[in-house]
């Protein structure tokens, strides 16, 4: 069940803010000097005291980094990036030596996030939300730590995870996203500072949701989270990932990976509010955001469910994908993909079946207004030995204005005369007599251009956890200010 | 600059003298510039997203030299027809590109319709063809219309009059194969419709024997305000034969282009379609079916561009896929900025019969402008089972069974046909091809009514 | 309540209504008449002033406001109810919420508080009881998948609870069964009062049974072509519109 939206009020409120999050936290940072070499791999490497495998593996992607061409075949433009103008390491520096409680943390980092909207210290007493929050590149404050950990849950920053638990980070870090799969990946392998890790042991049904916060802070410091999520056989885990960015003028790089692993009988359901600054009006500045985000069903019957909420960024560059290699195993992809302005979005999801009896959904609804371009991409492969396989794909786009574009670019691939593959995409303008209706009835238009689009991506917030899906519907409202007329 | 593009154009000097309009100026220029545009792309690699799923080993193992007048000499004794009870029904025929005025049947052409070889248009009216000949087909970024604007032997030169309304079917028939080693041929053909005119044609691809050769072919029209063309075709190369066709067209206020594309046959065979609406009130029905077995690729790429408001178009494609054979549908519609009230339907579905064929299917819109309505839909899988166990519940045996469905099947897209004869003859050609004959090219006297030789 | 004084309206530029005069005082209930592409729902259109719609000559007063450069919004707040003749399918937004959005709306535009959803829940509670519509229709996307009866019910509702000055009912009985006419208009029946004001559009006499008019004018060519008490319908009904039509020549 879906929370009912805010009243347009409040709605109204919150767009006339323009982008709430757009605000700079003032505290010292330790950063490492710009630019990117191997030095840079091995500071970093340093800095988290990693053991020599993971240097090793970090300076192996960096130099194949080096030889990798930049993916050409997305339909956005954006300047090239220049990879020495960037900071690759910032900490808060209150940080290197770990507050152990939230009374240690620096009172202004606090107040950023309950700017945010999430004060940590509400968080425990409320709904059992438990969040490892990512400060720029280090991750300051874990709560519920003690309760996860009663049960036999890891849940910590993936630096801790490499000292706590090396072998399980060894086995499974970069085993579903090698760091040769894409430039942004590799580099990402070669410089990620922090994320989240989870390991949700055997039987275990983790007992609340997982929550971590994004956020990129210092000037020219692309963000470089690696998150690696391992639910063993018979478990189940909800993990809910939020992103915001301040106002910058220059684009920000922020190139994170997410591994997902599921054995026999477990699932993974992982939802992304992203909200990162998506430039002004104009189009200046913004996040650059080329994520790779990939999921693997290894065990039969296992499961995995992609939710995702896309409003923020420059340009996105996103394919949250399943490979399904456990018979019986699903996957899924719901996602809402809004671009106003000069944003560009291309993404979408790969379902690569391998098992037998695999199943995989697919539910995407774009929204492009103001001058906007968005794209959505999809691969369905079917694979020889994916007897009875099936998808099934519905792809919705909606116009809002005769500036933006909105592209259906998917790949359907079968190989096997068992699996069946559906897909269906449809592209329209948004519906007057809706809109005139609504009107009719007293609703602003801009409300009832929120209203009508909430309808239309009502599939997809029904999948998110309740706490989100009251952000998302809002975030849906505000990222189309200023789209009518 | 690549090495196999020397092996189209090595012959280019001592071949020049023997092609159509050698030594008029302007065609000269033209070809001089597919040529050059030719070597400076090299043919298509899998690097390049429309050719992703379609790789040309078959031109890369084989060596290909230019037919010959003498490659025309082969023995035809029986012509490829969709109308082989109608010995009136006006045609053209090229035997491995050369013209065959012994087989063609051009006297009964009604008024206000003319239709010439390439060298024939020449003599015609030179002036006309000059202003319409690569009008449509662009050689940028298209080095296999380079190449066959460079090369181009043979092929229909086609105008309907303005006002003039034609009901019976033109064909344009192309026979190749039985020729001393591997060779290639270019047609180049040319339908202009004037202003109001309506017209049916039937472009036939067939190959005789079992030896390679190679078709480059180029189809340039242009279907002005309030004139409809019908354009049908049937492919039906031999199981060697690499056919890589491509069609231009441009479409006017108000006027029709359907077109209809029926592919059986060839190693590899590609089928790409460029429409551009550029009429309000222009529609376009770009349908088609394919049916493949052994190891045979078939490829059909289409795009339609929609460039003013209130055009439409309706693509519908249905294929049957047999033991390793393979197929490519990518689909693009393309709405332009300020093509409001665009109406556009996409429809692919695929049917595997064999654990070893494969369907790779790309289905694209690509949208700027917002007040459009624009669909696709696509799917894969197999015979459905509960419909075969239910005709073979009523006593039909499982193989007839089976190619009922295929038929029924495929009947979604021949509908599409709206000349009503053609659909008859195409359906005929899909009975017998599901009735599980082999369809080579030597073998076709023995097919079913309908598809036969004269 | 309302003045309509040498209306012009333009479709795509041609012209449907060819100056139109009305007026309409609170409490009175007037019904329009007239042949099918007489201009009826046209006029519905333009008093609640939908694009596309554009006048080109004359006036609308409404409660001495000039209504027609006003919103569509901000007349719904001013308190003109257009009931549809095809009410629009909005997939996705539960009719509560559109209920609730759409009152909280004209509450603000009445300068009255707006309600918290436990206020909006006991007055929505009381409408559907009293109109004995049933709890789940409020939480199905509106009008998505409702029969044509539940549509129109659905209607009343939202006229019931957002509580307009000027009620315009446009075809209200196309598509309904009689028992489904009834149940519709003893609901419209029910919301008459002093303070209120309706205006039927419709084409048949038998809506007039069960909602009785005033006031019944007869719409043809783009023009009121007469204008009457209640009898007026039942003349109609027995000499057809071809008289009037004629009448306009």
């Amino acid at each position: 069940m879906v929370a009912t939206p805010d009243t347009a009020a409040q709605v109204r409120e919150m767009t006339d803010e323009k982008y709430k999050y757009g605000f700079v936290t003032d505290i010292e940072v330790e950063t490492a000097p710009k630019g990117l070499n191997e030095d840079i791999v091995r500071f970093i490497s340093k800095k988290k005291n990693e053991p020599s495998w993971l240097l090793d593996w970090r300076l192996k992607a960096y130099r194949h980094w080096l030889k990798m061409p930049e993916p050409a075949w997305q339909k956005p433009n954006f300047p090239a990036i220049d990879y020495q103008d960037s900071f690759y390491y910032s900490a808060p520096k209150s940080a290197a030596d770990k507050p152990q409680s939230l009374d240690e943390v620096d009172p202004e980092l606090l107040k950023t996030y309950e700017k945010l909207g999430i004060p940590l210290r509400e968080q425990e007493m409320l709904a059992g939300v438990a969040v490892d929050a990512v400060f720029d590149s280090v991750s300051v404050a874990t709560t519920f730590k003690s309760k996860l950990e009663e049960v036999g849950v890891i849940f910590c920053p993936i630096s801790e995870a490499v000292q706590r638990c090396p072998d399980l980070v060894r086995q499974y870090l970069g085993s579903v996203v090698p760091y040769t799969d894409n430039k942004h990946a590799c580099l990402n392998s070669a410089v990620f500072t922090d994320g989240s890790f989870v390991y949700i042991p055997k039987g275990v049904r983790c007992p609340m949701e997982l929550s971590t916060y994004f956020r990129i802070n210092a000037e020219n410091t692309g963000q470089f989270e690696r998150t690696l999520i391992i639910a063993a056989d018979d478990s189940y885990v909800s993990y809910l990932e939020g992103c915001t960015a301040p106002m910058r003028d220059e684009n920000q790089l922020h190139a994170a990976v997410v591994e997902l692993v599921t054995l026999d009988n477990a699932e993974i359901k992982y939802s992304t509010v992203q909200n990162w600054y998506p430039g002004d009006e104009n189009g200046k500045g913004g996040i650059f955001n080329f994520v790779t985000k990939r999921g693997a069903c290894r065990g039969h019957n296992s499961k995995i469910s992609w939710t995702q909420v896309e409003t923020g960024s420059a340009v996105t560059w996103k394919y949250p994908s399943c490979i399904l290699q456990g018979d019986n195993s699903v996957g899924e992809f719901f996602s809402i993909a809004i671009t106003n302005n000069f944003q560009q979005a291309d993404t979408g999801t790969k379902m690569i079946h391998l098992g037998r009896n695999t199943s995989s959904k697919i539910i995407s609804k774009g929204i492009s207004a103001g001058r906007s371009d968005q794209t959505y991409r999809g691969l369905v492969r079917m694979g020889p030995k994916a007897q009875d396989a099936r998808n099934y794909t519905q792809c919705d786009s909606l116009l809002i204005g005769n500036q933006c574009g909105a592209h259906t670019v998917p790949y359907i691939e079968s190989k096997n005369k068992k699996a069946i593959v559906e897909h269906e995409a449809t592209t329209s303008k948004i519906n007057e007599d809706q809109l005139f209706y609504l009107r009719q009835r007293g609703i602003d238009d801009e409300s009832a251009i929120a209203l009508v689009v909430n309808g239309f991506c009502r599939e997809v917030l029904q999948q998110l956890p309740m706490e989100f899906a009251v952000e998302a519907q809002k975030l849906v409202s505000i990222s189309l200010e200023g789209s009518v007329g | 600059m690549n090495s196999n593009t020397d092996t189209f154009l090595s012959d280019y000097e001592a071949v020049y003298p023997g092609l159509p309009g050698s030594g008029v100026k302007w065609l000269d220029s033209i070809r001089r510039c597919g040529m050059e545009e030719f070597r400076a792309q090299g043919l298509p690699t899998g690097r390049t997203e429309d050719w992703k799923y379609t790789r040309l080993r078959s031109l890369e193992d084989t060596i290909f030299r230019p037919a010959t007048l003498e490659d025309g000499e082969v023995d035809v004794n029986q012509l490829p027809t969709l109308f082989s009870g109608d010995s009136m029904v006006p045609r053209i025929v090229f035997v491995n590109g050369c013209l065959k005025t012994e087989f063609s049947c051009m006297d009964n052409l009604p008024d206000g319709v003319t239709v010439d070889s390439l060298r024939g248009a020449m003599d015609r009216d030179p002036e006309w063809f000059a202003s319409h000949l690569g009008q449509v087909g662009c050689i940028d970024g298209n080095p296999l219309v380079a190449l066959n604007t460079a090369m181009m032997n043979s092929g229909a030169v086609v105008r309907v009059h303005k006002d003039t309304a034609v009901e019976k079917p033109i064909e344009m028939i192309f026979v190749a194969g039985l020729t001393n080693g591997p060779v290639a041929y270019y047609p180049r053909n040319l339908i202009v419709m004037d202003e109001g005119a309506d017209a049916t044609f039937i472009q036939h691809h067939t190959g005789l024997g079992g030896g390679p050769y190679f078709v480059n072919s180029v189809t340039e029209i242009e279907v002005s305000g309030n004139a409809r063309l019908r354009h049908y075709s049937v492919q039906n190369e031999n199981v060697e034969a690499t056919h890589l066709a491509s069609i231009h067209v441009r479409v006017g206020c108000d006027a029709t282009y359907e077109a209809f594309c029926m592919s059986t046959g060839g190693r590899l065979s590609r089928n790409e379609s460029f429409v551009r609406l550029e009429g309000s009130g222009g529609h376009c029905g770009l349908n088609g079916a394919y049916m493949m077995r052994g190891k045979e690729h078939c490829d059909n790429t289409t795009l339609i561009e929609h460039m003013v408001p209130y055009t439409s178009c309706r693509e519908v494609f249905k294929g049957v896929l047999d033991d390793e054979s393979r197929s490519v549908f990518q689909g693009k519609i393309t709405v332009h900025k300020d093509a409001q009230k665009t109406d556009g339907r996409m429809l692919s579905k695929t049917l595997l019969l064999s654990d070893r064929a494969e369907i790779d299917t790309k289905p694209e819109l690509e949208i700027y402008a917002d007040d459009v309505k624009c669909a696709h839909g696509a799917t894969t899988g197999q015979l459905n089972t509960e419909a075969l166990f239910y005709l073979r519940s009523r006593g039909i045996p499982d193989a007839l069974a089976r190619s009922l469905l295929v038929e029924s099947f495929i009947a979604e897209a021949i509908e599409e046909i709206s000349h009503l004869d053609v659909r008859a003859a195409m359906t005929g050609l899909v009975a017998s091809q599901s009735s599980n004959r082999r369809c080579l090219g030597i073998e076709i006297s023995e097919k079913s009514e309908g598809y036969k030789f004269e | 309540m309302l003045h309509i004084k040498g209306l012009h309206v333009s479709v795509d530029d041609t012209e449907i209504l060819k100056g139109i005069d009305l007026i309409i005082k609170s409490g009175e209930t007037h019904a329009i008449m007239g042949p099918n592409g007489s201009g009826k729902s046209t006029l519905g259109y333009a008093l609640a002033g939908r694009d596309g719609y554009e006048v080109t000559r004359g006036e609308i007063l409404f409660k001495d406001h000039d209504l027609i450069e006003m919103s569509p919004e901000d007349r719904a707040g001013a308190g003109i109810f257009l009931a549809f003749q095809y009410p629009v399918e909005i997939p996705g937004v539960p009719n509560t919420t559109f209920l609730k959005e759409a009152l909280n709306s004209v509450r603000r535009y009445r300068g009255e508080e707006e309600l918290d959803a436990m206020e909006f829940v006991k007055i929505v509670r009381e409408k559907t009881k009293e109109l004995g519509i049933p709890d789940d229709m409020l939480k199905r996307p509106v009008n998505v998948g409702f029969s044509g009866g539940e549509k129109k019910r659905n209607e009343v509702l939202q006229m019931a609870v957002l509580n307009p000055a000027l009620a315009i009912l446009d075809e209200t009985d196309s598509g309904l069964d009689i028992d489904a006419l009834k149940v519709v208009a003893n609901g419209v029946n029910t919301l008459r009062s002093p303070e209120r004001a309706t205006l039927v559009i419709t084409h048949y006499q038998r809506l007039l049974e069960h909602i009785v008019p005033d006031f019944v004018h007869v719409l043809a060519k783009g023009k009121i072509q007469c204008s009457g008490g209640k009898e007026l319908a039942l003349e109609l009904e027995e000499k057809g519109y071809a008289e009037f039509a004629q009448a306009a020549e």
